[in-house]
């Protein structure tokens, strides 16, 4: 049995059904790290303080932004199959995707301007 | 003067195989199948092809051409070759029986699977069913109807590969114009076969099969469709 050659992948709807599922997978990844956070109020201001502190590291700020690109990302894919499958979107798709792109970009990037 | 040569290369073997390749003269209009017929007429007439109407009507000829399913008998050489080169493979998905020769025996028995034909509703018709072109369920129906059996969107689809049992595009576009069609009785099972496990709610909706459809269908469309239905049945515990 041929495998599907990865020419036939490259199109707007299969990148943005990847985009949404390694957005996915990687928030919930960040999961865990995002109880840990938590957790740290539980056990004390202080704690929660030197925590906040910390956060406030460029770097930290830089990861937090691609965050909030990710979860835009992934609400944005989300949104998309929901037009596609309750709406019965069907030429429109493709600025569909284009929109949700851009819109998930658009609100990281508002975010990197409220953090710096 | 001499010919203008395409390089070709082509599927030889059975699922294991290999690449051969060929020198085929370019002519104007040439069609890739016109290409596959040549090296079997002039080079190798022990390659291995389907093909029948020439015409894109009966859904025979559907090979890979350059990485992509496509019906090669309406595929230009000219929309498709890279530098004078084309690689033409068999279908993906489907087991290689030989050459560009794939079983289509699962794809088809899928649409049995999925109720794919009509059944009669039980009262025997007096007159002819009067069907208004503009009504919603016709016009649903006609969009899905033209299919041509193909199996360009089952090559496609990356849940076909990832799951065999998968019922995959055309079936499931066949079972939702049935499921449209205001004569037909048997949607009840019909739901039954395609609410399952391997049936539409398996589909991710990456359109593959869409962009690939030679004959411009949407089974992502269809498929979405029967999501509805089958999720409205299931509300109403008719499933
Ligand atoms: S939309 Fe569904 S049926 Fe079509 S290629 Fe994607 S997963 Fe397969
Ligand atoms: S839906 Fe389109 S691609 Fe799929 S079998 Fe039918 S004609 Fe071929
Ligand atoms: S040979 Fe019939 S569709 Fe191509």
């Amino acid at each position: 049995m041929n495998r599907i050659d990865w020419r036939a992948r490259n199109h707007p709807a299969w990148w943005a059904a990847l985009v949404h599922r390694v957005s996915g997978i990687l928030l919930a990844l960040f999961l865990p790290a995002h109880f840990w956070a938590l957790a740290r109020a539980i056990e004390g201001e202080a704690r929660l303080e030197s925590f906040l502190r910390w956060t406030e590291n460029p770097l930290v700020r830089l990861a937090e932004t691609v965050l909030v690109i990710l979860l835009a990302a992934h609400l944005a894919g989300g949104l998309r199959i929901l037009a596609l499958e309750f709406l019965a979107w069907r030429d429109r798709q493709k600025t569909a995707i284009a929109l949700s792109a851009g819109a998930s970009l658009a609100l990281g990037l508002c975010y990197l301007l409220n953090v710096f | 003067m001499r010919d203008q040569l395409l390089r070709v290369s082509v599927w030889r073997g059975a699922d294991e195989g290999r690449l051969v390749a060929y020198e085929v003269p370019a002519r104007p209009s040439q069609t890739v199948l016109d290409v596959v017929t040549y090296i079997q007429r002039r080079l190798d007439p022990s390659l291995a092809y389907r093909f029948a109407c020439r015409v894109g009507m009966c859904g025979s000829c559907a090979m890979t051409v350059n990485g992509i399913a496509r019906w090669t008998c309406r595929t230009h050489v000219e929309r498709v070759a890279k530098n004078s080169a084309i690689e033409i493979r068999p279908l993906a998905n489907l087991q290689v029986i030989r050459d560009l020769v794939t079983d289509m025996t699962p794809f088809f028995e899928k649409w049995r699977r999925a109720e794919g034909r009509f059944v009669p509703a039980t009262t025997p018709a007096r007159d002819f069913a009067k069907v208004p072109p503009a009504s919603r369920e016709r016009r649903a129906a006609d969009a899905g109807i033209e299919c041509i059996g193909c199996g360009v969107c089952y090559a496609s689809c990356d849940v076909v590969a990832w799951d065999p049992d998968y019922l995959g595009p055309a079936a499931l576009n066949r079972a939702w114009t049935l499921v449209n069609d205001v004569r037909d009785g048997g949607n009840s099972d019909r739901l039954r076969a395609v609410a399952g496990d391997a049936g539409c709610h398996a589909c991710h909706s990456h359109q593959s099969c869409a962009l690939r459809c030679p004959k411009a269908l949407d089974p992502t469309a269809s498929i979405a469709g029967l999501k509805r239905v089958a999720a409205r049945a299931t509300l109403r515990g008719e499933l």
